[in-house]
């Protein structure tokens, strides 16, 4: 196996389009190596792109947030402008492991890694995050929901990384969470998850949501229909029932010892409804 | 193998070693630079006993590269003593009986230390949140949170004589 840390996007690209064998992108690790140590991947090249000073760091811009591909989560509570913008898609990056872990994770990998139950994934799907894509062909901003195609799973093509996440720009009054199942108080993989995000008017009446669930379906969704349950209301009990039914009707989970059909089901909609009542406290509602 | 030739800064002394490219951190500490302190539990990032920290940052040293950390900062559990003089966490430790097999020692005091770094006068809470990638099968961690209350005492009343 060759390890290569390049210094720019550019070389990264053209390492991973020209590799013979099976090359794959090194940011965090967390789940590469242990992958690896597994026996269950077998790189010919690892291409490391924590040199690369695209992905270093978040940055502010009158469009939003960029966040770096190789900025580990504990990073993104350490910003307080994020933190106050997006409090949800960071309470989701720094559900991930312990300390040690989130010292190296990231919120790219785990978009990457393409698990159904990944946290970041919902959270920056109700955020309208989209993925800067680099590769051969050039660059393209893809949107997150688009990214993952089934488990394990990614459109990226050959010679393709992601070099940061972006997060638009927000709207005063605006809110988001994201809340997981887990049957423990931390450290574990989530049973189901939902991530809520709105934008408010003046009067505090819903005027766009976005509503993503997650281990519900082999991949995340977005549910459409969830949103449009809550849009015009100010989240009364009708609206949240009619949202939590919307939840349900898009989940078709696994049944597993960790949580059944029904349970995964039912619990989808409880969170949707929780997580939606904390973005609109958070985005000013009363 | 075609090695990988690093230079890197571990507990303040400047270190050269050459490693293979998919070797641990981990296995470079012990086996190529002499630190034995860092043990391996799991290999997969989940017992912490291989804690570290990397450029500040608490992280398994297992589910780190030795190839990554050219030009890093690494401290490991050996350079928390001053010398012959113990930190205060370890003498803790040894004081309420915080370790029994002591495998799982070197990277609590790590990460004990990490933690009381950032945060001087954590709450239990905080302790055994930040302590949750640290596994323990003997003490029942009970003894391990009292050693680093005691720390955070001990670091509060110091800091309050410097005033």
């Amino acid at each position: 196996m060759r390890y290569a840390a390049p210094l720019t996007t550019k070389e990264a690209v053209s390492l991973l389009a020209n590799a013979k064998g099976k090359a794959f992108v090194l940011a965090g690790g967390t789940d590469l190596l242990v992958r690896m140590r597994g026996d269950y991947i077998e790189p010919d090249l690892l291409v490391d792109i924590k040199r690369i000073t695209a992905t270093q760091d978040i940055k502010k811009s009158a469009n939003g947030f960029r966040i770096g591909a190789s900025v580990p989560c504990a990073a993104l509570n350490e910003n307080a402008g994020l933190v106050k913008a997006w409090p949800g898609v960071v309470e989701a990056a720094n559900l991930i492991g312990s300390d040690q872990i989130q010292s190296r994770c990231t919120m790219v990998g785990n978009l990457c890694n393409a698990s159904p139950a990944a946290d970041t994934i919902p959270a920056m799907v109700a955020a309208q995050a989209s993925a800067v894509i680099v590769g051969p062909a050039g660059r393209r901003t893809l949107a997150v929901e688009k990214v993952v195609i089934g488990p394990g799973k990614t459109s990226l093509k050959k010679g393709e990384l992601i070099e940061a996440i972006t997060l638009p720009k927000r709207p005063a009054k605006s809110g988001d969470a994201y809340l997981r199942f887990i049957p423990r108080t931390e450290m574990d993989i989530a049973v189901c998850s939902a991530g809520v995000n709105l934008t408010l008017d003046a009067q505090g009446v819903v005027k766009a949501a976005r509503v993503a669930l997650g281990a519900v379906a082999p991949t995340v969704v977005l549910v459409p229909d969830a949103a449009k349950a809550i849009v015009g209301t100010k989240l009364d009990s009708a609206a949240l029932e009619r949202l939590a039914k919307a939840c349900e009707a898009a989940c078709a989970p696994i049944d597993d010892k960790r949580g059944t059909v029904e349970f995964r089901t039912e619990v989808a909609g409880v969170l949707a409804r929780r997580a939606a009542k904390i973005a609109y406290e958070r985005a000013g509602g009363k | 193998m075609s090695g990988v030739h690093i230079s890197t800064t571990v507990n303040g002394d400047s270190v050269e070693f050459v490693c293979h490219p998919s070797e641990s951190l981990l296995d470079v500490l012990r086996n190529r630079i002499g630190l034995i302190g860092a043990k391996e539990g799991c290999s997969t990032g989940d017992c912490g006993a291989c804690s570290i920290t990397l450029d500040g940052r608490l992280v398994c040293s297992c589910l780190v590269l030795g190839a990554e950390v050219e030009g890093r900062d690494i401290t490991t559990v050996e350079g928390m003593a001053d010398g012959e003089k113990l930190h205060p966490l370890q003498i803790n430790f040894l004081k309420h009986a915080a370790l029994q097999c002591g495998i799982c020692t070197p990277g609590f005091l790590v990460a004990a230390k990490a933690l009381l770094d950032r945060n001087p006068s954590p709450t239990e809470e905080q302790i055994r949140f930040a302590l949750a990638g640290n596994l323990c099968r003997c003490t029942g961690y009970d003894k391990i949170v009292r050693a680093v209350q005691a720390t955070a005492k001990e670091i509060a009343k110091t800091t309050k004589k410097k005033r």
